[in-house]
């Protein structure tokens, strides 16, 4: 089976965020960049579907040039090929964006490349649109499953399963369709050395996007203001062991 | 947050092991109410300790450093925080192997276990290596790792248990008071301290505090790259955090070291990647820590290759990966040394940075023990933070040097080696001459000297096989034979020798005869024109500083040293100048340029180009006046450091290019050889047995044990003269000696020539070693081309210090039979002085 992942480099922010000037970026001076951990586990149940039934993985990503590490990065875990949507600087609203993936899926199709499933993460890390997966199926017009934990194929059907507050839901969608994943549903691995370097060496293809009209616009972004939190210590070693228990108490616990 | 305490006696800037092994060393030597201050949290604040791979090699070939690393194991140990595993440089290339034979005489020297292993021992050792791509390996059971964040945790409880320590977490210096020149008080987030002693231990930070209170402490932070790697299967069964030897591959800079289940993989090999300390994020800016920045892949995916060849079967499994990757930042400086001492900028404000963990303990020892005697056990000399002059803190040269430094972390590098980067800084008025002369130029404390002439050449064929030619390249690197012609044609006619590199100053007013007095060990009340040469000695009597002074009135001294020590002398003079201003320093280097006109027919040219009596009885040794040569007023002091009747001419700087063309044109005559600093520093001097600071001269041996020691000791006050006496009464525990080398001839068949810092043993091979535990080595080796043999000097015990004792050097692997040919000070080369005296 085919399957094909998309995935969008993101800012790796730690604590504290912090803007440009403009308030038109993350401020990434002393950042690295990854992909959301829904979108790791995305890349890692592509890999391992390629591997259970053969078939092969790819992963598409829409961003500039740079986002090549992206897609780099999920090679060397074990992803056999990559696609860059070369969109430059700037970012791409979901509505766009999804509409570049569809026309590049298209052309795949028109080339013969037809894929089982297309996985997403549920959610990018940064704007947290919860769209271009959706908007992608519904083009394609192909089923779609979102937030999934669980994920199983076989006899062209996929049966996923999805977490609520009530419990789990369980679907079963004939394939080809489109799934977002959820963190959780596997252990992503860490690349190897070896899957590195032979990731290092691949090549990757390029499509270049015809531009789209976008159905968002970025005024600026705003931190929240954060809640501010105290600490009291309440003792060290032994000593603090009667105010812990107090405190339990206070919370009714013991 | 509750407010700082107001008063401190000393504030020590940053926990990292730096800062916790300064703090307990301070509160062990008696201070008391010691404040530690950090920005970040405890017990990792987020500097380079935090993310170090703390592991311990212990062979350097600078004795220094190995002595640092030394003492800090020691410290561990007793910490119970080094658990030991060995250690091995592999190398992949014949030029390693045969650097790893000197890395096995260095260990030597210095005391340390080691041995040449083959690939196969290698493998018994290192199960998973691939053996078939190295050609040995240096191996040292000694070597192990540390856990450097529990060590200072312990060290700063230990500070703490004394009741001698406050540390302040979380709290931020905002400033630094000064005083009339001393430290007021440091300003923190949490108020201000009051005190008169500041210790910057803040690793890539120190520039940035220093620069507060004025000072300037010229380190570069740079980016160390480092993965980890796992789980490896077959770690699974370590007890503890390392079972097996570090392995460092030194021909592709990296290294491999277990930490538990993993391997760590680190590289020096990448590009220099410096930061600028202003542009390092802050806690809260930074993802894992302001000294662990992100990844960037891409400059270490040759690395990635290189650790795939030297392991495949761990680092090949596709079912381990890699878990923790990171730009982490450490300090690099000019010239690769840490960053001691107090600031010459701003009393009380003392540097403690550019320091790496293997070596951390051992040095904040030493700068406690400095800042409480003003003496330490282990001498920091090469690492003085009063070392630098002011071009070398500027930014470019930072830059340039540590960038040029970061690549040569496992590289082989030559004691010869010259930097690349940021030269021609300082140019004598010679210096055109001298290029068109075709001078090979050196550097020494940014100066460009000539350390030989190739317009000499022809002087080769003269000389025929006198030059001692050199067949191995390694020799013959960085050196000509042009030298050693250029000494046989100095002794048979003349030579000019550039010497602007001296540091010149002048001290003056009603107090300065005895502030000088006070300061030299030898008599400096001598008549006006006078030249004197003596040793400056520290309170414990260890040797401080050698160097000449001129007295050019009743109140006018000039002091000369070299360049390389110019500005460690000219601080320990400052310190020491009155405090009622009733004797000034001055610093005159700029404005003097020197030139040494040395050889038989050195007073024929001289006298050719001036009216006054350069005669014997005219212009006797160790005398000197101003002369006229032409239209310039030149001080002329007649004394040598290559053994030959001449002087040193001092030339007001603007006016040196005449000077240097009326001697030139005069000296045709007389066949005059322009000659290089190779004759002045190594084959002149070392014929004269002519001690060099830095080689011979160092805080650790005294004036008796070198030879220096004069008949009779002054009435006069001088530093360090309690312990001189003590030390005269004493026989010495080691004596220095001048050796010969009675065959040069290695194994090959061909000659091999030392080069210093070799290590000096009985014929039998056993080591040397004195009764206070200092080993014997080369401290100087060089050709003596009028002798016809390699000179070499070594400190030896009383037993072997006896003319005609047979020694054994190590040199690359074999043993070379050298004889004692002088105990104590006495040239080998015209032992009467009657050159010099003529």
């Amino acid at each position: 089976m085919n399957v094909l992942v998309c995935v969008k480099r993101v800012p790796a922010t730690g604590g504290h965020i912090a803007l440009t000037a403009d308030g038109q970026d993350i401020d990434t001076r002393y950042l690295g960049f990854t992909i959301s951990p829904h979108e790791e586990c995305a890349v890692e149940e592509a890999v391992r579907l390629a591997e259970t039934h053969g078939g092969s993985s790819t992963v598409l990503t829409l961003g500039p040039e740079v986002a090549t590490e992206q897609l780099r990065d999920a090679m060397a875990i074990g992803i056999d090929r990559a696609i860059l949507l070369e969109a430059g600087q700037g970012e791409w609203d979901p509505m766009a964006t999804a509409n570049a993936i569809v026309d590049a899926i298209r052309s795949e199709r028109a080339a013969g490349r037809e894929y089982d499933l297309l996985l997403f993460g549920n959610e990018s890390a940064d704007s947290a649109g919860y769209q271009v997966g959706i908007r992608v199926a519904e083009a394609l017009d192909l089923p779609c499953v979102t937030g999934i934990k669980a994920l199983d194929v076989q006899d062209g059907l996929a049966s996923v399963r999805r977490q609520t507050e009530s419990g789990w839901e369980t679907a079963q969608v004939r394939m080809p369709a489109v799934l977002t994943v959820k963190e959780g549903i596997n252990l992503p691995r860490y690349p190897s050395l070896p899957g590195r370097l032979k990731a290092k060496k691949k090549d990757i293809e390029r499509i270049q996007p015809r531009p789209q009209d976008a159905g968002l616009e970025k005024v600026r972004l705003k931190l929240p203001v954060m809640a501010a939190h105290t600490v009291e210590i309440l003792g060290s070693d032994g000593d603090a062991a009667p105010q812990v228990v107090e405190v339990l108490r206070r919370l009714r616990l013991v | 947050m509750s407010a700082a305490p107001h008063q401190a006696n000393v504030v020590v800037i940053g926990a990292g092991i730096v800062g916790n092994s300064m703090a307990y060393h301070l509160a062990r030597l008696g201070w008391r109410e010691i404040i530690l201050i950090d920005k970040g949290p405890l017990p990792n604040p987020g500097g380079s300790t935090g993310h170090a791979s703390n592991f311990i090699f212990l062979t350097d070939h600078s004795k220094e450093m190995t002595l640092f690393t030394l003492d800090s194991v020691k410290q561990y140990k007793d910490l119970g925080v080094f658990t030991q595993s060995g250690g091995i440089e592999v190398a992949r290339t014949q030029e390693r192997m045969e650097e790893l034979k000197r890395r096995m005489a260095s260990s030597r020297s210095w005391g340390i276990e080691a041995e040449l292993v083959t690939p196969a021992q290698v493998k018994e050792l290192v199960p998973f290596i691939n053996e078939e791509i190295i050609l040995g390996g240096f191996s040292t059971p000694g070597i192990g790792t540390v856990d450097s964040l529990r060590g200072g945790t312990l060290m700063r409880e230990k500070a703490q248990a004394m009741g001698a320590l406050t540390v302040m977490p979380m709290t931020e210096v905002t400033g630094i008071d000064i005083e009339r020149g001393r430290i007021g008080g440091v300003r923190t987030t949490r108020g201000t301290i009051t005190t008169n002693t500041v210790v910057v231990c803040c690793g890539i930070w120190s520039p940035r505090i220093a620069r507060m209170a004025g000072a300037s402490i010229p380190l570069s932070p740079a980016v160390h790259q480092m993965i980890s790697v796992g789980p490896v299967p077959l770690f699974s069964d370590t007890v503890g955090e390392i079972k097996y030897p570090i392995i460092r591959d030194m021909d592709t800079n990296g290294y491999e070291r277990q930490h538990g289940s993993d391997m760590e993989v680190g590289s020096y090999d990448h590009r220099p990647i410096l930061w600028d300390p202003d542009d390092i994020p802050s806690i809260e800016q930074a993802k894992l820590s302001p000294t662990e920045l992100p990844f960037t892949k891409a400059d270490f995916d040759e690395s990635l290759e290189h650790a795939l060849e030297l392991m495949p079967e761990i680092l090949g499994d596709p079912k381990i990966g890699i878990r923790h990757a990171i730009n982490g930042l450490l300090s690099l400086t000019p010239d690769g040394l840490p960053i001691l001492g107090e600031t010459p900028e701003v009393k009380g404000l003392w540097s403690a940075a550019a320091i790496w963990i293997k070596e951390a303990p051992g040095i904040a020892r030493a700068v406690a023990e400095w800042m409480t005697s003003g003496v330490s056990e282990i001498d920091p000399s090469g690492s003085d933070i009063a070392r630098f002059y002011d071009h070398q803190k500027t930014q470019a040269h930072i830059q340039a040097r540590s960038a040029e430094g970061f690549n040569k972390t496992y590289g082989i590098v030559h004691p010869r080696e010259q930097w690349a980067s940021n030269r021609n800084v300082r140019l004598s008025p010679f210096y055109e001459r001298e290029k068109a002369l075709g001078a090979v130029f050196f550097e020494t404390a940014g100066w460009e000297r000539p350390n030989w002439y190739e317009s000499n050449k022809p002087l080769l064929e003269e000389y025929g096989d006198r030059v001692m030619p050199r067949r191995y390249e390694w020799e013959a690197r960085w050196w000509s034979p042009i030298i050693n012609a250029e000494h046989l044609a100095m002794r048979d006619r003349v030579g000019l020798v550039d010497l602007s590199a001296f540091a010149v100053f002048d001290v003056t007013g009603p107090g300065a005869l005895a502030y000088m007095q006070k300061m030299c060990v030898v008599q400096i009340n001598v008549p006006p024109g006078r030249v004197v040469y003596t040793s400056l000695l520290n309170e414990a009597g260890g040797i401080k500083a050698d160097l000449t002074v001129m007295r050019l009135g009743d109140s006018h001294f000039r002091v000369v040293t070299g360049g390389m020590d110019g500005m460690r002398d000219k601080k320990w003079f400052t310190d020491h100048l009155p405090e009622d201003g009733s004797a000034q320093l001055s610093d005159l280097t700029s404005s003097w340029a020197t030139v040494g006109v040395w050889g038989p027919r050195a007073r024929d040219l001289v006298q050719s180009v001036t009216r006054a009596d350069m005669s014997n009885a005219g212009f006797p040794f160790a005398t000197c006046r101003a002369i006229e040569i032409g239209p310039v007023r030149v001080i002329a002091s007649r004394i040598s450091y290559v053994g030959e009747l001449g002087w040193e001419l001092y030339v007001p700087f603007e006016q040196g290019a005449q000077v240097w063309d009326r001697l030139w044109e005069a000296g045709q005559r007389h066949r005059v050889a322009p000659v290089g600093i190779g004759v002045y520093a190594t084959t002149g001097r070392l014929e004269k047995c002519y001690r060099a600071y830095g080689n011979e001269l160092e805080q650790e041996f005294n004036l008796v044990e070198c030879g220096l020691a004069r008949p009779q000791v002054k009435k006069d006050e001088f530093i360090g003269k309690e312990a001189y006496l003590k030390q005269r009464e004493e026989p010495p525990a080691i004596t220095l000696c001048t050796l010969t080398v009675d065959d040069n001839t290695s194994r090959s068949g061909f000659k091999r020539y030392m080069q210093g810092r070799e290590p000096v043993t009985t014929r039998n091979g056993k080591p040397l070693v004195d009764r206070h535990g200092r080993r014997s080595y080369l401290t100087s080796a060089g050709s003596g081309p009028s002798i016809g043999k390699t000179i070499l000097m070594s400190y030896l015990p009383p037993e072997q210090a006896k003319v005609g004792t047979k020694l054994c050097i190590e040199y690359f692997g074999e043993e070379y039979p050298a004889t004692v040919a002088i105990v104590g000070p006495t040239p080998i080369f015209d032992p009467e002085n009657t050159r010099v005296k003529s």
